[in-house]
């Protein structure tokens, strides 16, 4: 069972191609690593996914369903969560309060004026159970703002975790992280996505090889090697195009 | 998950809750007596319906990150539908008591949000605020085009007292008006206090902060912010209604630019970061316009300039000024300050003296240089055909500005220090924890 489907998948923006026919397809339960130089299209290829920008061709079937061109709500809706490269939080609201805002949909609170926060035992102990999960919970009433950046990023997984999508996409989770940081963050990831099917963006090459079950190389908006780690590391293509350049630094 | 249940536990007999909610209805039902004269009722009355304006709207400024500039169009709105159904129970073509005529308005008001809202909306930031500007620049100009329902140039009037006397109450009176207001006031604070708890409350902060991550945790931004416009829309009608049952005329300013700026700009004034700032701002919008505007023409001169300094200098408004001291008084930080505050008043006071002298005396050389060359300002008789008149308010500008900066240079080092001890405290109680 496909937990995620990309079928031709094209993205332009005016003239310029930045996605050239992508199809990939990311089984129930698998962690995927997107690895790929600078402006390859990684980021643009998560876009597409969450329904940050239509594709210009081409279908994403979350299961069973269509999702392209749908609003980024509809699909969150339907089961799918991303995390952004650059910290994409509610500033002014606390930890505590920024996690609930994050479950209050998939509890069906919907848009409702008529119930207090305050009685919501179900949003308030998930809401809880997230900020404990990803060690915040001693900063429960500070603003997000006044985080530290580990902080920030850690509640940022937090968000895109709390409303129980079953797939999950990380954009670039250990950015602008140190070496020490980044290891105890992907400890954390590794943990917080148990059991789920999960999408990352990541540089780190020795984080890819820990985390991902499988790897997708992507070069100039195509997927030229989609494999487990080990044939990743070994196909001559993805040396010359990818590991090879990176090694030259 | 069972443990983690006290962490948050919420506590239904908050005493600090239930004293300030118990002293806000003291001080409704008791301003009257302090204040009994029929000009101070009416005074109250409108203070009243203005703070339920602006905490509506703030609902959309504070709450929501919406600048609108056409708040006035539901409050206006609001008000002529209340009008015109007043009119119509008048002439028993409709059994509605007049007690709910403020109701009525707040149907209007929120039949209108759901109008105008459906475009506003679809759009946030300088987009929405443009768009605002036009619905209410169109619905100005419409007033002048359907005088059946603006009544053109004398607007629509009417009268409160008909119909037989509900235990007594007639509504003649404008204390029965005000103390209609009072429980509207109280309710709708209560009521829109209550939304800021609730789901769509939140999640409106949610979207004032970053809109675009409410989209990827499955709320649809424009309907948040489309709910919320048309509840804004509802209270501001309410308070159109109360104005329409205190004035009994309703005119097309109601509905003007001029009204929607008030309302902004002492919503902003009162401070759009605090639940109760618009509050603030209501008493003040409806002591500026009332009273300021009787002890001086050059009133709307002095608004612009408190605007100025609030904008530049505090930007959260006079609520945050206010929620500032409190967290330095409960550290026990604001015995070592306020020398400076002192200081700062006396040297501002002087300055702006020197300052109103100035504007004073160049309005009356302006505007009523006829009845003579002299101007009565703060007690003291100013003569503006003397040159060392001039020059003595000149030196006053200079001298009490010039120690203001003094003072103010004290002020800065000594909240400095203050700020640093709370952070080091606040610190230290974590590192307890």
């Amino acid at each position: 069972m496909n937990a995620l489907e990309l079928k031709a998948i094209h993205k332009n923006f005016g003239k310029t191609q930045i996605i050239r026919g992508i199809d990939l397809a990311v089984t129930t339960g698998e962690r995927v690593a997107i690895i790929g130089p600078n402006g390859a299209g990684k980021s643009t290829l998560f876009n597409l996914i969450s329904g940050r920008f239509a594709p210009t061709s081409g279908e994403i079937w979350l299961s069973s369903q269509r999702i392209d061109g749908k609003q980024p709500f509809e699909i969150n809706r339907l089961g799918l969560s991303r995390s952004f490269q650059i910290t994409n939080i509610f500033p002014k609201l606390s930890v505590f309060e920024n996690l609930r805002c994050a479950v209050l949909w998939s509890l069906g609170y919907k848009y409702s004026f008529l119930k207090f926060l305050a009685d919501l035992d179900d949003a308030n102990d998930l809401a809880q159970h997230y900020m404990e999960r990803i060690r915040l919970d001693k900063k429960r009433d500070v603003l997000a703002m006044n985080l530290t950046y580990a902080e920030q990023r850690a509640l940022e997984i937090g968000i895109t975790i709390a409303g129980g999508a079953e797939v999950i996409l990380l954009d670039e989770p250990t950015s602008g992280m140190s070496k020490s940081e980044t290891l105890r963050f992907i400890q954390l990831i590794r943990q917080v996505t148990e059991g789920k099917t999960l999408l990352t963006v990541e540089h780190d090459m020795g984080v890819v090889f820990g985390l991902a079950d499988k790897i997708a190389v992507v070069v100039y908006g195509e997927v030229i090697a989609y494999d487990t780690p080990d044939a990743v590391r070994s196909n001559p293509k993805v040396q010359e195009a990818y590991l090879g350049s990176a090694k030259s630094h | 998950m069972q443990t983690s249940a006290t962490y948050y536990a919420f506590k239904p007999f908050n005493i600090a809750r239930w004293v300030i909610w118990g002293l806000f209805a003291f001080v409704l039902l008791l301003a009257p007596k302090a204040f009994s004269s029929n000009f101070s009722i009416s005074m109250l009355t409108q203070m009243g319906a203005v703070m339920i304006v602006c905490l509506s709207y703030n609902m959309l400024l504070g709450q929501g990150g919406m600048l609108s500039f056409g708040h006035a169009v539901y409050t206006g709105l609001g008000a002529y539908i209340a009008m015109h159904t007043l009119n119509a129970a008048a002439n028993g073509l409709l059994p509605i008591p007049v007690s709910l005529i403020p109701l009525v308005g707040g149907i209007g008001g929120m039949f209108f949000a759901v109008l105008f809202g459906y475009v506003t909306t679809r759009k946030s930031g300088t987009t929405f605020a443009m768009i605002t500007l036009g619905i209410s620049e169109l619905v100005f100009a419409m007033s002048l085009m359907f005088s059946g329902f603006f009544g053109g140039e004398a607007g629509i009037s009417g009268n409160r007292v008909f119909g037989q006397p509900f235990l007594g109450i007639t509504f003649g009176p404008p204390i029965q008006v005000y103390y209609l207001t009072a429980t509207y006031t109280f309710i709708c604070v209560a009521l829109m206090y209550a939304f800021t708890r609730t789901p769509l409350g939140r999640i409106l902060n949610a979207v004032r902060d970053n809109p675009e991550r409410v989209e990827f945790i499955g709320y649809n931004t424009q309907q948040v912010r489309y709910m919320a416009f048309i509840i804004a829309g509802f209270f501001a009608g309410i308070a159109g209604g109360i104005g329409a049952l205190n004035f009994e005329i309703v005119t097309a300013e109601v509905v003007g630019a001029a009204r929607s700026g008030a309302y902004l700009l002492f919503t902003f004034l009162g401070g759009a970061t605090f639940f109760f700032g618009p509050i603030i701002g209501a008493i003040l919008l409806v002591l500026a316009y009332v009273l300021l505007s009787e002890f001086t023409k050059a009133w709307l001169l002095y608004l612009g300039l408190v605007f100025l300094f609030m904008v530049m200098f505090a930007p959260g408004g006079i609520s945050s000024l206010i929620m500032m001291n409190l967290r330095l008084a409960a550290f026990g930080r604001l015995r070592h300050i306020w020398v400076a505050y002192i200081g700062l008043g006396i040297t501002a006071l002087l300055g702006l003296a020197g300052v109103a002298a100035i504007v004073e005396m160049v309005y009356h050389l302006q505007l009523d240089a006829a009845m003579g060359p002299e101007v009565r300002f703060a007690g003291f008789t100013l003569n503006t055909e003397l040159s060392h008149t001039w020059f003595g308010c000149a030196m006053l500008v200079v001298t009490g500005f010039g120690l203001f900066e003094l003072a103010r240079r004290q002020y800065v080092h000594d909240w400095g220090e203050s700020q640093e001890f709370i952070e080091k405290e606040i610190k230290r109680r974590e590192e307890a924890l």
